[in-house]
């Protein structure tokens, strides 16, 4: 008995203390503490099934971060970086960001991959006035809703689906195509899309089949290897497109692969293999600049992954406007509402990426889509990828302005 | 006591009667699905005016397509209904026994595997996989994979199941259903923790043995996964046979599914009985896993569910509880799965995501007329 009690109290005690340390570790910090600390937040999947592309956005945003901020160190302020799991899940991005806008310290956002994550989570970030800068989301409603808060620096899917359409007829000249999706909004959007522009074309699609399978596709290839179609396009997401090419080139599938920016992951690589080798995929990642791909490859031994660019650019974007505010009103820490101002006042910044200018919803003034081809079914070598052909495009709001006679004019003289 | 005669019985009742039964399930199945795709080749030849939905593909002869694809759907079917038979013997030995689902089945598969991806991956690692025989490999790796799988198999139903025996029939479901989400997130927790990784992808390119494939007519051939899967499920599918029918212990869980209170009056342990009939049920979908990640060469800590559902609905289509069934219940919905798939395609208004609504329109029908399954006639054939 006096043994059994004595476990009862060593065990009561150290449930005491876990507690005690999860306290303190979740509970507030001391309020001295938190005048000249500034943080910045990245949302992405950091695991799950999209985690290649979360972690690389994640080490794109701490890397910017670790490079750039001596001169707001220099001027007396903590710079702190708080990585956050979104897990591709619109719930877990949601409950985060609530905890995000109750960190007084954090002044700006930086994510998310997942347009169905990032839809939910900036609404709860706008209600904050916490600017967001998203690398990733291609959604149009991301900046159609027009929040002050919310901006992003890559391309969009209506864009995209007609760059893709082009590059694929202009690029792959099919006859015939076959056409597989994911039955999501992403997925089947795009796909419609190119099956509407295919028949503008007068390319025969033989094909148009919507699935969730996963795993097995024997019986969805088995029509394709009767048909023998030019191209086969798959909207939809890597780790379902992964099997679905190795398992159509293992039963004899000879059909060109081609899909939208969902391709763009070097899991992709590590499912299909050599399957996937000299396929073609639109995509709204770039790669960088060429000081950027040696630093990240300095600090995380891989090649960066899609993404870690757009999230290194974004949160240049973020520290430079953070830098501005403090040299405007030194010594003080700026409001979330300046640092949203001065995010989306952003014109003409060199980043990473190139020149970014935000339109008044927050898009890039011109987004840039990219064709590129795989090139080795080697993971580590994915972000190597040959860039086939570019496009820019404007953004809608910027095609409006150009549409009138006196804009046209200064978009010509621009350079 | 081994004369030639009682070798003769034995090879007889144990190797040929089930190799016959279980090739004649596949023909008399293979049968009907092909004549009744032949049949709607021939109906739906021509365009049928007045309903769009049933209108073919412009320049499709939708009979020439049904002929040329058949011998490839039936492949493709056969194939994974034999996977889902193996899954599905995991629900309907235990459903015999203890009368209850045990949902957190698909999850076993699905940890099956991993455990195949983990033994693949870490040899290839260890730079071995390209010298290592490649069918000593498959008998390691599923192996492996059900030593894990029964066992873990037997520690959930500890764990879980044997706290709640005296509770009402669906306390136990629900545990199963918990056990189930636990293994998900276990499973993704450990490989996020040591390799960071969540689309596990068997390194099948490092052996060519897999990339193999067998020619048997000019537009057909068979994949080594096709050939390994079905070696493997017959063997098992007949040691399974011998165990039950021919053993003490075999004769204890038939005994226990009939009537728990008699057999355990009997003398027969019960509680031990319903352990091996986890073990061997855990260790089946063990090695379901294994095969099904060779062939799909994915395997994600979520695989289970979809495959755990076809299998659970193939054993209630076989009858549950019905070792037979499960067999004749995954063949089946295997083939309805690969004809509905492949021949949808060719009805535009429709398509292959419409797969599963015939697929299971077609099980509503037999289930409306049998309601205890193909099979799942006579109480005495429980196991």
């Amino acid at each position: 008995m006096q043994e059994r009690t004595e476990m009862k109290l060593v065990k009561v005690l150290a449930v005491l203390a876990v507690v005690a340390l999860m306290g303190q570790a979740v509970g507030p910090t001391p309020v001295q503490a938190q005048a000249k600390i500034i943080k910045i937040a990245s949302q992405s999947p950091l695991s799950g099934g999209q985690s290649v592309l979360g972690t690389a956005i994640r080490n794109g945003v701490d890397l910017a971060i670790q490079q750039l901020k001596k001169p707001l160190e220099d001027a007396g302020f903590t710079i702190q970086f708080v990585p956050f799991d979104d897990q591709a899940t619109p719930d877990v991005g949601t409950a985060n960001a609530n905890n995000i806008i109750n960190d007084p310290a954090i002044l700006a956002v930086v994510g998310h991959l997942n347009s169905g994550v990032a839809l939910p989570s900036s609404e709860v970030y706008d209600k904050a006035g916490l600017a967001m800068v998203s690398p990733a989301n291609t959604n149009v409603n991301i900046t159609d809703r027009g929040l002050a808060t919310v901006n992003r620096i890559c391309g969009r899917d209506d864009a995209q689906a007609e760059v893709a359409a082009e590059f694929v007829f202009s690029q792959l000249k099919p006859k015939t195509l076959y056409i597989i999706h994911d039955k999501t909004a992403y997925g089947q959007g795009v796909a419609e899309f190119l099956r509407t522009n295919a028949q503008k074309a007068g390319v025969e699609v033989l094909g148009f089949e919507g699935t969730e399978e996963k795993s097995n596709f024997d019986a969805i290839i088995t029509p394709i290897v009767a048909q023998s179609p030019d191209v086969i396009f798959f909207g939809g997401i890597y780790d379902q497109a992964g099997p679905f090419f190795k398992q159509a080139r293992e039963k004899g599938v000879k059909s060109a692969f081609t899909g939208p920016d969902g391709m763009d992951s070097s899991d992709l690589a590590k499912i299909g293999g050599e399957s996937v080798v000299g396929m073609v995929y639109t995509t709204a990642a770039g790669v960088g600049t060429k000081q950027f791909i040696d630093d990240y490859q300095a600090a995380y031994k891989l090649y960066p992954d899609p993404y870690a660019a757009e999230g290194y650019a974004s949160t240049q974007i973020v520290l430079n406007a953070i830098l501005q505010l403090t040299k405007a009103t030194p010594g003080t820490v700026p409001t979330r509402a300046q640092v949203a101002a001065a995010v989306r006042a952003t014109k003409d910044f060199e980043t990473v990426m190139g020149k970014i200018t935000f339109d008044k919803n927050g898009d890039p003034e011109m987004a840039t889509y990219y064709f590129k081809k795989v090139t080795s079914a080697d993971p580590l070598k994915w972000g190597g990828n040959e860039v086939l052909a570019t496009a820019t495009r404007p953004s809608p709001l910027m095609k409006a302005m150009m549409a009138t006679p006196a804009a046209t004019m200064a978009a010509t003289q621009a350079p | 006591m081994l004369s030639p005669a009682h070798i003769t019985t034995w090879v007889w009742q144990y190797i040929l009667k089930p190799l016959g039964q279980i090739l004649l399930f596949i023909v008399i199945s293979a049968a009907v699905m092909s004549i009744l795709a032949i049949l709607v080749g021939i109906v739906l030849r021509t365009p049928w005016h007045g309903i769009d939905l049933l209108r073919t593909r412009p320049r499709i002869d939708l009979l020439q397509q049904v002929l040329v694809q058949l011998p490839n759907m039936l492949v493709d079917g056969i194939t994974i209904g034999f996977l889902y038979a193996m899954i599905a013997l995991g629900y309907t030995m235990v459903y015999g026994v203890l009368k209850f689902i045990n949902f957190a089945h698909s999850e076993i598969f699905m940890v099956g595997g991993v455990v195949g991806y983990e033994v693949m991956a870490r040899l290839n690692s260890a730079q071995q996989l390209q010298g290592f025989p490649p069918v000593l490999l498959v008998i390691l790796m599923i192996a492996t994979g059900m030593v894990v799988c029964g066992v873990l198999a037997v520690v959930i139903e500890r764990v879980a199941y044997k706290p709640l025996r005296g509770a009402p029939r669906l306390v136990p479901l629900i545990s199963a259903i918990g056990v189930s989400l636990f293994l998900q997130d276990f499973v993704r927790a450990f490989e996020a923790l040591t390799r960071n990784e969540f689309n596990l992808a068997y390194p099948t390119g490092a052996v060519p043995f897999f990339g193999q494939r067998l020619q048997l007519l000019p537009n057909v051939s068979i994949g080594m996964s096709t050939i390994i899967i079905v070696v493997s499920a017959i063997l098992m599918l007949l040691g399974l046979n011998y165990f039950v029918n021919a053993t003490r212990l075999g004769k204890g869980i038939r005994a226990v599914s009939q009537d728990q209170a008699t057999a355990s009056l009997m003398g027969i342990n019960v509680s031990q009985m319903i352990t091996l009939t986890f073990l061997i049920g855990g260790a089946l979908g063990g090695a379901a896993g294994i095969l099904f990640g060779l062939k799909t060469t994915k395997i994600t800590p979520i695989i289970g569910f979809i495959p755990g559902l076809k299998a659970f609905t193939a054993a209630v289509l076989g009858g549950i509880g019905n070792i037979t069934g499960a067999l004749l219940g995954g063949i089946l919905l295997g083939l309805f799965e690969a004809f509905f798939s492949s021949l949808l395609p060719y009805f535009p208004a429709l398509g292959t995501g419409y797969s599963d609504l015939f697929a299971f329109a077609l099980l509503i029908l037999i289930l409306i007329f049998r309601p205890t399954g193909l099979l799942g006639r006579r109480e005495d054939e429980k196991v």
